[in-house]
């Protein structure tokens, strides 16, 4: 097994984890994506800017990795634009009903041993492997 | 201001974080979910490398009466599982499975945006403000059909019930 390629992985998953700990031991805040993003359309004012900043951050952190190592991604040739909009969809209502995504419920939530994030994080993963299997494999979508 | 700045620089290690992991990438995402093609094992260092620091660091700072710069701590006291965690995360994990994009990466993509995200990131603010319109209904309803404080006595005191548990 070629170990190296896993390194920014890790990396870039010990990064995401030191956010999270800078934004919950200074803010007090857990450092949920869809939560911020979604809290920040109906949030009171003085509870605006924080929201705003994070997700500045985030696209500026992005933009940094991205200039320094030119790996920008590529969007797919022939992915139906209807399935990306049906995906939206279902991302944005999913996260916001069950409150939280991949980071809040994932990273954070599993951090302070939540057993809703638990079952949540075990819930969306098996439901997305069975969702990739049958969009790639059944109706041959890539 | 403190906690403005502070914000900012949380939101600027996690977006250069996912960025590096490969999060933004579709193909690495869906390559890891795809079990039936050739595996990509890379994401579950992401979510290691990440929980267990957050497993380690929380542990202390939850010890804390209050955060460096804050009054308190802003997180959900909701402890039992519900309907709406878990038909959440059943169309989550849906929408994820099929186009690899979950609310992170889709943020930090616009450092970069192609097509994909301009189809994808409308889509996905238009469906949580519709579940959060649907969600005010609700509560307006229930209020509406039961003026008396009675019944009420029993249901735990739950500060804003789901701020903090977010993701």
């Amino acid at each position: 097994m070629n170990l190296s390629a896993f390194l920014p992985a890790l990396i870039g998953g010990i990064l995401i984890g030191t956010a999270a700990t800078l934004l919950l031991w200074l803010n007090g805040r857990l450092a949920g994506i869809s939560g911020i993003l979604w809290r920040s359309f109906f949030a009171k004012p003085g509870d605006v800017m924080w929201r705003v900043l994070f997700l500045v951050g985030v696209v500026g952190g992005a933009a940094l990795y991205y200039a320094l190592f030119n790996d920008e991604p590529v969007a797919r040739e022939n992915f139906p634009v209807w399935l990306l909009v049906v995906s939206g969809f279902l991302v944005g209502y999913g996260t916001s009903l069950g409150n939280g995504c991949t980071s809040g419920h994932g990273v954070c939530g599993l951090g302070r041993l939540s057993l809703r994030s638990l079952v949540a994080t075990l819930i969306f993963l098996v439901t997305a492997i069975v969702t990739t299997f049958v969009v790639r494999h059944v109706f041959g979508v890539m | 201001m403190k906690l403005n700045l502070t914000s900012w620089l949380a939101g600027l290690v996690f977006g250069f974080g996912l960025a590096l992991a490969g999060m933004t990438h579709t193909e690495k995402v869906l390559g890891f979910l795809d079990f039936a093609g050739d595996w990509d094992a890379s994401l579950l260092f992401v979510l290691g490398g990440a929980v267990s620091v957050t497993l380690i660091t929380f542990r202390f700072i939850l010890k804390r009466t209050k955060p460096v710069l804050a009054e308190r701590f802003i997180i959900t006291k909701e402890t039992h599982l519900d309907r709406p965690l878990i038909i959440g995360a059943v169309l989550f994990g849906m929408g994820w499975g099929i186009s690899g994009y979950c609310p992170g990466p889709a943020v930090a993509l616009l450092a970069s945006p192609n097509w994909e995200l301009w189809a994808f990131l409308p889509a996905a603010i238009l469906g949580a403000v519709a579940e959060k319109y649907f969600e005010l209904r609700r509560t307006a309803k229930a209020e509406a059909a039961q003026p008396q404080v009675t019944a009420q006595e029993n249901k735990p005191v739950i500060e804003s019930p789901s701020e903090g548990s977010c993701g």
